[in-house]
Parts: structure tokens; sequence; C-alpha cells
């Protein structure tokens, strides 16, 4: 299972990338959430896949999954929602003041380079 | 510290409270006040003259930075003692003649007497320190005070030019030079001249012995402005002319020479030392004399002049340093070679201040230093022109002036090169005599041109902006003390050769005793008849200079050595702000395109050269039907982002992988994260969806572009995370540390969710930073939204 989520994890990555090379800042964003379900999903993969039953202790089996990193990616995801966010609303306050989502467009000032 | 460390360093302590003088005393000349320091030096340091002619070296050591092994070591020797002497003295009789020179009202003063002090300061460090790190400290010093006041006036173009011409070059060299002291650290385990010298025999072989000796060099001669580094000489002639007497003539050029001197016997093994100074030092010396006589400014000639005399005593220097391979040092000219450099360099320093300070008066009496307006001064300025007589006659080598005597020993040190017969000298060292005599006739040209051209001839008061008279005694009191030196020296000339000659030749080739006799008459001796025709070829030559003066149009104007520096530097600037341009495009996506193929090749060039691929199907789990669809979910999921015409879409598309997300998370027994993902990718859609209806409407329609580098890129990132991700699970070392905490949740923690033991209690500090992310994050979003600046008003009205 682990080789196909790598595949999986390789597939998201790629498209990350792909989205954050566009020019658009939506796209952008849309690139950076990608990218983060990519490292999630790479961080639970590298933990080890099913062996064992969820880390409850009620449930009295006898192997648990590994929760280290569940309670790592738990970090991660909170960190990821609150950056994108912000990105969000960077997004939307850059284009009410500036009248453009292209990135191409936004290079500073002519006169300050 | 001693009272010999403080004697090094009070220029720099008076040189704090100048300014408060300054400010107190605003009725008196600053000049005053320095005036007694140097003074006070030389004074201290004539004391030093006894011991150093019994042979003894006076060492104090004040400990610096003693785990480096820098020490500030202060040594006396006699040629460490020579130029204490002359940077004092002469300081004095600058400091005299600035007084008068610098008026009191319109000029700064304040400024301009701190940076002479910090550079006398530099210059006795640089002379008397022991050490190779401390002595460094102290050239760059000069260098930097040499900037400060060749740019003294900055308000002008020209001494803003000079100043950072002379920096760039001086400092080039000074780089090197530490470049050649650390390498001389490495061979030898102490940066101490005296423990260098101790071991100079044993280095001479090691293979970093020629570079430092080339390091080493470049910076004597960037300093003392050897072809073809001389070119920020003449430029340095913006500064106040009391600077260009006491830097730029008597003192600062004359560090480079003092570093050849101390190093010799470290270096003078070594065939390439010999040639390397010898060969520059006569180059210099008949470039700098052969331009002099084309230039039309004062003190351009006399530049030009110090250019030709500072490769002259290099050329000494260097054929004076072939004496540590012969054994009976007394019979070979050498010994000559070498005590003529020394008396030279003394003599050069007298004749040349005072000639400065002659310039210095004509400008200031005439308002013009340009030979071509100046004329027949000699009737209205007569002392001034017995001053300038005395300064070039000695200049040009004749008799009874003390330049006579140091020229004859030049010249017999010239025609002996023939004698030697190491270094290959007896097939090249003809050339030495012969380029040495013909840069002397130049030399007593362009002597003759200087006071002929400026006191005699016609008087042309038109082009003047001043009635020229007789300078103030007080401004002539310093060029008739160096004048009287060189007269003195010239008849008297032993009373220099025990007491500061001979101690200076201890140092520069040690272990030899070189009985030094300066006679005036030397017999008829082929040198005499050189100087003879020297002064007939001169007077000839200067009779018809107007008819030859063309061959110097003959030169190309476009392939001299000044544009070579500026079209290097302005093309330096241009091709680095190209080359930045080629990259710093502003683009975003040209960023990122460099940092995700940086990635790319570095990781997969890791991969390939370690052989690290390694996939191990052994510790695998099972494929399930449910994992599968998922996986195929999501993976057409994040590539139909890629091809959907419509934003919309694609903000659906990733909401449904972020959902595929958390139902992997079901699937891999993780309910924490599956419930977080969930709540989380709906907050997500809806920012997403919230940002979607505020954009414009004409890109709505805009598609993706395809690009093939955003291909090429983005396959390469995501086959080098597959990689890596296989090959790193396929290496696991070490079991996980998870039992632990399966084992201790509920007896040490009291909870039986372990993920949410763990991130409350076990590691309960992640959690309250990603609290204080949420926390920023929410606080930077609200202030973005309420706070605008100036033009956020008016767009919020539309």
């Amino acid at each position: 299972m682990e080789i196909v989520m790598a595949i999986v994890i390789g597939v998201l990555f790629m498209s990350a990338t792909y989205l954050m090379l566009s020019k658009s800042l939506l796209r952008i964003i849309i690139g950076t959430g990608l990218l983060s379900h990519g490292a999630h999903l790479l961080i639970l993969t590298m933990g080890g896949l099913k062996r064992g039953t969820v880390p409850l202790l009620g449930e009295e089996a006898s192997a648990y999954t590994d929760p280290i990193p569940q309670a790592l990616i738990l970090t991660a995801i909170v960190i990821s929602f609150g950056v994108t966010a912000f990105f969000l609303v960077l997004a939307y306050r850059a284009f009410k003041e500036l009248g453009t989502d292209n990135t191409e467009r936004l290079r500073g000032n002519e006169g300050n380079d | 510290m001693s009272l010999l460390h403080l004697a090094i360093i009070s220029p720099f302590l008076f040189a704090i409270i100048i300014p408060i003088l300054y400010k107190l005393f605003r009725q008196v000349h600053t000049g005053w006040f320095v005036l007694p320091l140097p003074i006070l030096l030389f004074s201290y340091f004539i004391s030093f003259i006894s011991s150093t002619s019994n042979q003894e070296i006076i060492t104090e050591s004040v400990p610096w930075i003693p785990a480096l092994g820098v020490d500030f070591i202060a040594k006396v020797d006699g040629l460490g003692l020579l130029f204490a002497l002359l940077i004092t003295g002469i300081g004095s009789l600058v400091v005299l003649y600035s007084i008068y020179y610098l008026s009191k009202d319109k000029e700064k003063l304040n400024t301009f007497y701190v940076y002479l002090l910090l550079f006398m300061g530099a210059m006795l460090g640089v002379v008397l320190s022991d050490n190779l790190i401390v002595l460094y400290t102290f050239w760059e010093f000069t260098s930097f005070s040499s900037f400060l006041l060749i740019g003294y006036w900055y308000d002008r173009e020209k001494s803003r030019y000079g100043a950072q011409k002379s920096m760039l070059i001086t400092v080039l060299g000074g780089l090197s030079m530490l470049g050649g002291i650390i390498l001389l650290y490495i061979m030898t385990g102490t940066f101490n001249i005296s423990e260098i010298i101790e071991q100079a025999a044993a280095i001479s072989v090691d293979p970093l012995f020629i570079p430092a000796l080339i390091c080493i060099l470049l910076g004597a001669f960037t300093k003392s402005a050897q072809f073809p580094f001389h070119i920020w000489l003449p430029d340095a002639m913006e500064a106040p002319t009391p600077v260009s007497a006491y830097l730029h003539s008597a003192t600062m050029v004359k560090a480079g020479i003092y570093l050849v001197a101390r190093m010799t016997p470290v270096f003078a093994s070594e065939g390439l030392w010999v040639w390397l100074i010898a060969g520059f030092g006569i180059v210099t010396l008949f470039w700098g004399s052969f331009n002099a006589v084309k230039q039309t400014d004062l003190k351009a000639i006399l530049a030009f002049s110090t250019i030709s005399q500072l490769g002259m005593i290099m050329s000494l220097l260097g054929l004076g340093a072939a004496a540590l391979h012969y054994d009976d040092i007394e019979s070979s000219f050498f010994g000559a070679a070498t005590t003529a450099a020394v008396f030279h360099l003394f003599n050069h320093a007298t004749f040349k201040g005072s000639l400065f300070m002659v310039a210095g008066i004509v400008d200031h009496e005439t308002g013009t230093r340009d030979i071509r307006k100046l004329g027949g001064l000699m009737n209205f300025m007569p002392i001034t022109f017995t001053l300038a007589i005395i300064g070039t006659f000695s200049m040009a080598g004749l008799p009874p002036f003390n330049g006579f005597l140091s020229k004859e020993m030049f010249f017999t040190g010239m025609v002996r090169v023939l004698e030697l017969n190491i270094f290959n000298f007896e097939t090249w060292g003809m050339l030495f005599p012969v380029i040495a005599w013909i840069a002397s006739v130049f030399t007593f040209l362009y002597s003759m041109i200087l006071v002929f051209k400026t006191f005699t001839g016609k008087y042309k008061p038109e082009q003047l902006e001043k009635k020229p008279h007789e300078a103030p005694i007080g401004m002539l009191i310093s060029p008739i003390i160096l004048a009287s030196l060189v007269i003195i020296i010239g008849f008297f000339p032993n009373i220099l050769s025990n007491t500061i000659i001979s101690p200076a030749l201890e140092s520069i080739l040690p272990n030899n005793t070189i009985d030094v006799h300066i006679s005036f008459w030397h017999g008829p001796t082929p040198e005499l008849f050189m100087t003879i025709g020297v002064i007939a070829l001169g007077i000839l030559l200067f009779l018809t200079l107007p008819k030859w003066r063309k061959v110097y149009d003959l030169f190309p104007t476009k392939l001299t050595l000044n544009r070579l520096y500026d079209g290097g530097l302005a093309f330096t600037q241009k091709a680095a702000n190209k080359i930045t341009k080629t990259y710093m495009n502003g683009s975003i996506r040209s960023y990122l395109v460099y940092i995700f193929a940086f990635f790319i090749v570095i990781l997969g060039t890791t991969l390939a050269v370690k052989n690290a691929f390694k996939l191990d199907t052994s510790n695998v789990s099972s494929i399930g039907f449910y994992e599968i669809l998922l996986a195929l979910a999501i993976m057409i999921g994040s590539i139909s982002i890629l091809f959907v015409k419509s934003r919309m879409t694609a903000i659906i598309l990733l909401g449904s992988v972020g959902y595929t997300v958390s139902l992997f998370y079901v699937l891999f027994r993780a309910p924490d994260l599956a419930l977080t993902q969930l709540v989380i990718e709906t907050i997500s859609v809806a920012l997403f969806l919230l940002c979607f209806y505020h954009l414009p409407k004409e890109l709505n329609k805009e598609r993706m572009s395809f690009k093939l580098t955003n291909a090429i890129i983005s396959i390469g990132v995501g086959a080098m995370v597959t990689l890596i991700a296989l090959s790193a699970h396929s290496n696991k070392l070490f079991d996980s540390i998870a039992e632990y905490y399966i084992e201790n949740t509920y007896t040490e923690a009291a909870g039986k969710n372990m993920v949410n033991v763990i991130l409350v209690d076990f590691r309960g500090f992640d959690t309250l930073f990603e609290i204080t992310v949420l926390t920023i994050a929410a606080l930077g979003i609200f202030a973005m939204i309420k706070l605008r600046m100036g033009g956020g008003k008016k767009n919020e009205n539309k």
C-alpha cells in the first residue's frame, strides 16, 4: 500500500507544482492546498499504514497504529489552514487594491527597481 | 603598555581631542595644537639612534589576541627607526606648512588634522610592528586615512574619483597581502616577522612559498605605485598639497618599499623575488620618468616623478636581495645596491617633500599649477626659486646635492648587474643599466622643465589669477629645512651612514656587516661618464623639447592604463547589472522555477551519485479495494484541476481532494485527523469561494495556458518526491518510539486517546504555538481587512 501511496503523493506534488507555476493567484493558492495534502499524506505513509487498530486504548487491541505521525499531521493541518486562510484574504485584498490577480503584473513600481 | 606603544598610538589618541580643541579655540589655527606631537615623537625616536647603531633591537610586546598568536609587538630596529624618523620629522614639517597653507576660516581644519593624525599613527604602526596581522591592520588604516585625505575637498568630483581609485587599488593590494600573511602563517605557524625570518630557509621549499611571495609583492606594488598599479598616484594629487607632500611622496608610498625591505630576509632566497622587484622597479622607473615629461601640471610632474623614483628604489632593493646568495658580501656590489636604496629612500623624502611644498607655494601665490601659464616667477619669488633649484637639481642627480650621491650609487648597482651569475642575469642583465640610463635622462629632463618653465622665461601676468609675490615666511620654513638637509647630506653624507643607514641595512640583510662609506669622488669610473652623458643629452633634449614633443602624440590615447581601469570598472558594473537582470526579472514564476529546478537537480544527483534508491517490498502493507478506489479518486481529482476551464470547478475539485484525504484518514485508522480534515476542508472551500466571488469577471474565463517547462518541472518534482518516499520507506533503520506512548498514555497521563494525549500532554508545547499561529493568522486577517492606509479609501468608495 505504501508504494501506491507514494505514487499518489507524487501526483499530488506534481499537480501542486504545476499550479504554483501558473500566473493566477487563486491557482497558486489551490496549489499550496494540494501541496499540504501531499505533505500530510506523506507523513502518514512514512509512519507505516494499517498496522493495528485506531490509537484509542479503549479498543483493547493487541496492536495500535503509530499515534505520533497523527499528532504531527494534526498540528500541520491546523497551521496550514491558518496560513491558507491568511493567504486567501491577502489575495482578496491584493485584488481589491490592485485590480489584478495576475502575478506577472504584480511586479512593483517601475521606478523603484 | 610601554612608552613605545604609547608613542605609536598617541596620534590616534590625540585625534580624539582635536575636534574639541577646534570647537573651543576657533581663533587659533588648529594646526598649532597638532604641531607639538610629531616634534615630540621625532625627538623620542631620535633617542633610539644610539641603541640601534649598536645593533640593539628594542622589542616591547602587549597581548592583543593571544589565542590567535596576534600580539601588538612593537619593534625598533634600524629600518623601522629610519621610517619612524621620516614619518615624524616630515610630519612635523608638513603640519607646520599646512598651518600657513590651509586657511582657518575657509577649511574644516578639524577633519583635516584628525585624518592626518590617523594617518601618522597608522604609518608608525606599520613600520614599528613585528606582528604581521598588526602590520596589516595599520596598513589598511593608512589606505583608509589616505582615502579620506584625498577626498578632503569632497565637493569636487575629481577628488572623489581620485579617492575612490586609490582606495580600490590599494585595498586590492592590501587584501592580497593579507592572503600572503595567512600563507606565511600556515607555513611557519607564527605571525611574527622575526620568527618567520628564522624559518626562512625551511619554508623556501614549501609549495605555498611562491604564492605567498606573489601575494605580498602585490600588496607592496599597489601601495608603492609600481607599474601597472601606479595609476592611482597622479589622481591622488587632488588632495591638498601638504597631504601630497606627506603621503604621496615621503611616507605612504614608501610603505610598499618598507614591506619589500622587511620581507627581503624571508623571500630573497627565491630568484623570482629578485627578478620581480628589480624588473617591475626598473619598468616603473622608466615609465614614470618618461610620462612625467609630458605633464603640464606641477603636481602631476611630481607625481610621475615619485612613481619613477619609487621604481628606482624598488629595483635597487631587488638587486640587493641577491646579496643573500653570496658569502663574501663586501666584495660584491649587492650591499652597495641596498645601501643605495636606503640612502635614496631618505634623499627622496627630503627633496620630494620640499618640491611638493614649492609647488603648493606656487599654486597658493599664483592660483594655478599649470606650467603653460606659469613663467618668469624668479623675480617675484626668489626664495621659492632657490628651493626649487635645490630640490630639482638633487632630483636630477646633480652635484653637490644628495641626489647626486644616490644616483651615482644607483648607477654603480646597475652597471655591476653584469657581474651577477645567478637567476639568468647574465643574459638579460644588460638591459638594466641601459634602461636606468635612459630613465635618468628623462629624470633630468622633467626636473629642468619643472624649475625652468616655472621660474624663468616670459612672465604672463594676464594668465594668472593673483599677482604673484613671495610666500609668507611660515610657509617657507618647512621647505627651507628640507632643502638644507638636501645640501647638508650632499656635502656630509657620512653623518647618516653609521647612525641610520647601516642599522637599516642590518635589518634588510641580517648577519652581514656592510661598511657604509659614501664618497663624493669615485675617480673616473663608468658611473661618472654615465652622469656626464645624462647631463649632456638631457640639456640637448631640453633645448629641443618643442621639436620632439610630438613623440608623445604617437602613443594611442585609447590604450592607456587609466582607460583600462575606467573601462574595467564600468564593464564590471554593467556586466554585473546585466547578469542580475537576466535572472532577477521580478516574476515570481521564474523564481519558483529556479527553486524547483534546484530541488530536482540536487536531490536527483544525490540519489544517483550515492546510489541511494532502494525498493524494499518486505515491509509494505497489503492493498485493499477501498484504498485503490480512493487513490484513483484523489489522483484523478488533482490532475483534473490542471485541465479544468473554470476556477469554480477547480475549487470544487480541490474540495473533493480534501474530502478524499479525510476518507483516507478514516481508512488508515486516524479518526481525529478525519474529523479535523473534514471541518477544515469545508471552511477552506468556503474561503476559496469567497475569493472567487470577488475576482474580476473578465479574468474568469482565463484558462491556464500550457507551458512545457512547467510540465517538466512539476513532473520532476512529483517523481522526485515519490522516489525519495519509496527509498526512505525501504531504508527504515530503527523502530518507532510509539511503544512508549502506547504503554504510558493511560498510566502517566490518564487518557485513552493517544493522539490527544500526545497533543496536550506529551508534546503540549507544539499545540501552544499552533494556537499562537492561528491567533496571529486571525489577527492578521482582521488587520488586513480593517486597516487601510491612504489609497485604500477611494477603492472602498467605488
